[in-house]
């Protein structure tokens, strides 16, 4: 529950609620109206009444209360003026049902936490019905930000770098399937659901790599869907707070956003772990990470799921003040029972680079040579890079300088060339001194 | 919500097996057919002919044109159809996900249009 300060004016205190509290009010809508559309409407329109009416009349005590009540009934205005009597009279014995509280929580089984504002908590439904896989995954994105994060069509349009028109036929297209196709509106039974949350947490991490990944292009809206991500997977954390994983997404989310203002250089592009200043990491994100991280492996001991090993790795990383400083056979550990638990040959990459810092490049190398031999990662510049890395660090550079070029052949990534084009300088650079 | 199980597999698959394999599989689809009928959950269910036995029709200027062959040359066939009633589309996938074919072939789930009979009621469908 958002809490208000009085000295606020009502044009900030509408905006902000908005933000926190409008995917609330959709969610516990679309429960009694099971009509997407109209529900969005109706949250929108009580919107509207409050930024007309709060600046002179004062702000609610309640205002997510106010909004989600506003809301019922301008959509039982809206549907008193529609023809079909037979659904109408269903969804204003729903709406009706809204102001008593007492609704189907006699047949719902997973009735939301009521909260201090007396209204059920209905997001999670609405976010597993979001993330739902027969959706596409672009329209999972699209309908999870529209919905719960209330950002306009145009707003998600500009972040994923796609036409608004793309994005409004995403969202029609999955509306219309979840009501033809049949997509219950539940949180999913015990048997669906661990299936179903990593679908969910697909999507958020989704969100937030989007942000992520764009630092470097700078006017763009991207570092906002960051903070998006971070404050839906809050929600979920709220409503599953014994979930695991969803735990160590959070944290994994907070640790990287920790960096957020080191990881772009004065000249706006991304500076690469080993050479941010660690003194502008966020220390509180940190700190609220590294305990979420310990909290989600203490309650997923002994398997921990993905998120919460990745989250793992990222408080090592967090918590040496100096890249030198890094603890590697923690984090060589760590992708250790990672590659147990999620295989891939990028994890199988990320686990030697770390046991080459912690065991020395000659024990780095002669796995990162096996991993090589399979050919899975023939086109991926990391493993290139990685093995001209520690050639280097062998002195074996006329081998170290084919492999950045090797590397530098695959990057796309402007800042990461920028990179390898220097050290593959020095590397030529010290060729010619040891001849 | 009624819901069509359309399943599709390579004929050849099928034309490939040895005659045990292709028993087990029946013998799994007699078990099937058991529990979702005996569930009432279906309505209607068929194994069809193989491809080789369509006939596709099409009339064209008052003309009957009736070809060999299925509709459209694809890698996976339509093999057969389960007609079932359930709650939503989580019910529906988990039955779809009991029927043999999913191992080796895919199944369509897709809801039936249902055109309301109630008179005045159909303006508002679509």
């Amino acid at each position: 529950m958002l809490r208000i300060d009085p000295t606020q004016d009502a044009r900030g205190v509408v905006e902000r609620l908005f933000r926190e509290e409008s995917g609330r009010a959709v969610a516990t809508l679309i429960r009694a109206l099971r009509d997407f559309d109209l529900a969005e409407e109706a949250v929108q329109e009580a919107f509207a009444v409050a930024l007309a009416t709060w600046p002179s009349r004062g702000v609610p005590n309640n205002p997510a209360a106010w909004i989600t009540t506003t809301a019922r009934n301008r959509a039982i205005d809206r549907l008193r003026r529609q023809k079909n009597l037979e659904t109408k009279t269903e969804a204003l014995r729903q709406l009706a049902a809204l102001e008593t509280g007492e609704r189907e929580a006699a047949t719902d089984a997973d009735e939301g936490d009521a909260g201090d504002s007396g209204i059920p908590d209905d997001r999670l439904r609405l976010m597993f019905t979001c993330c739902h896989p027969a959706l596409a995954p672009d329209a999972r994105v699209a309908l999870t930000l529209r919905t719960l994060g209330g950002l306009t069509t145009r707003e998600i349009a500009r972040a994923f770098l796609v036409p608004e028109p793309t994005v409004a036929q995403r969202l029609v297209r999955a509306k219309r399937k979840i009501r033809d196709a049949g997509i219950p509106y539940r949180v999913p039974p015990a048997d669906l659901l661990p299936e179903r949350l990593s679908g969910v947490l697909a999507v958020l991490y989704l969100v937030f790599n989007e942000g992520y990944v764009a630092t470097d292009a700078p006017g763009l809206i991207r570092p906002e869907l960051c903070d998006e991500a971070i404050r839906l997977t809050r929600v979920l954390v709220l409503l599953m707070p014994d979930e695991s994983e969803a735990l160590g997404l959070l944290a994994l989310m907070l640790l990287h956003h920790a960096r957020r203002e080191a990881r772009v250089g004065g000249d706006g592009r991304m500076v690469l772990l080993e050479e941010q200043d660690r003194t502008r990491w966020d220390r509180r994100s940190i700190h609220e990470g590294v305990g979420l991280v310990r909290r989600a492996l203490r309650i997923s001991a002994p398997d921990p799921g993905p998120y919460a090993l990745q989250a793992a790795i990222a408080a090592v990383h967090s918590e040496a003040e100096a890249a030198d400083q890094t603890d590697w056979p923690q984090i060589a550990a760590l992708y250790g029972v990672l590659a147990r638990v999620q295989p891939s040959p990028v994890v199988e990459l990320n686990r030697s680079v770390a046991i080459a810092m912690a065991d020395g490049p000659a024990v780095g190398l002669a796995r990162i040579d096996r991993l090589a031999e399979t050919g899975d990662l023939d086109g991926y510049h990391l493993l290139h890079s990685a093995r001209a890395d520690l050639l280097r660090r062998l002195d074996r550079h006329a081998e170290s300088i084919a492999a950045y070029r090797s590397a530098l052949d695959l990057v796309t990534n402007p800042v990461e060339r920028a990179y390898l084009e220097r050290r593959l300088a020095e590397a030529v650079a010290k060729s010619g001194l040891d001849s | 919500m009624r819901y069509l199980l359309l399943i599709y597999d390579n004929e050849q698959t099928w034309a490939n097996m040895s005659q045990e394999e292709s028993q087990a599989i029946m013998g799994d689809y007699f078990g099937y057919s058991e529990e979702v009928f005996g569930a009432g959950v279906a309505k209607a269910g068929d194994a069809l002919q193989p491809t080789s036995s369509a006939t596709t029709v099409r009339v064209r200027d008052g003309q009957t044109l009736a070809t060999d062959g299925p509709f459209a040359e694809t890698k996976e066939q339509l093999g057969g159809y389960y007609l079932i009633d359930v709650p939503d589309l989580d019910e529906a996938i988990k039955w779809a996900a009991k029927i043999p074919s999913s191992r080796i072939g895919s199944i369509e789930v897709r809801p039936v249009l249902d055109f309301p009979d109630a008179p005045g009621a159909g303006e508002s469908a679509g």
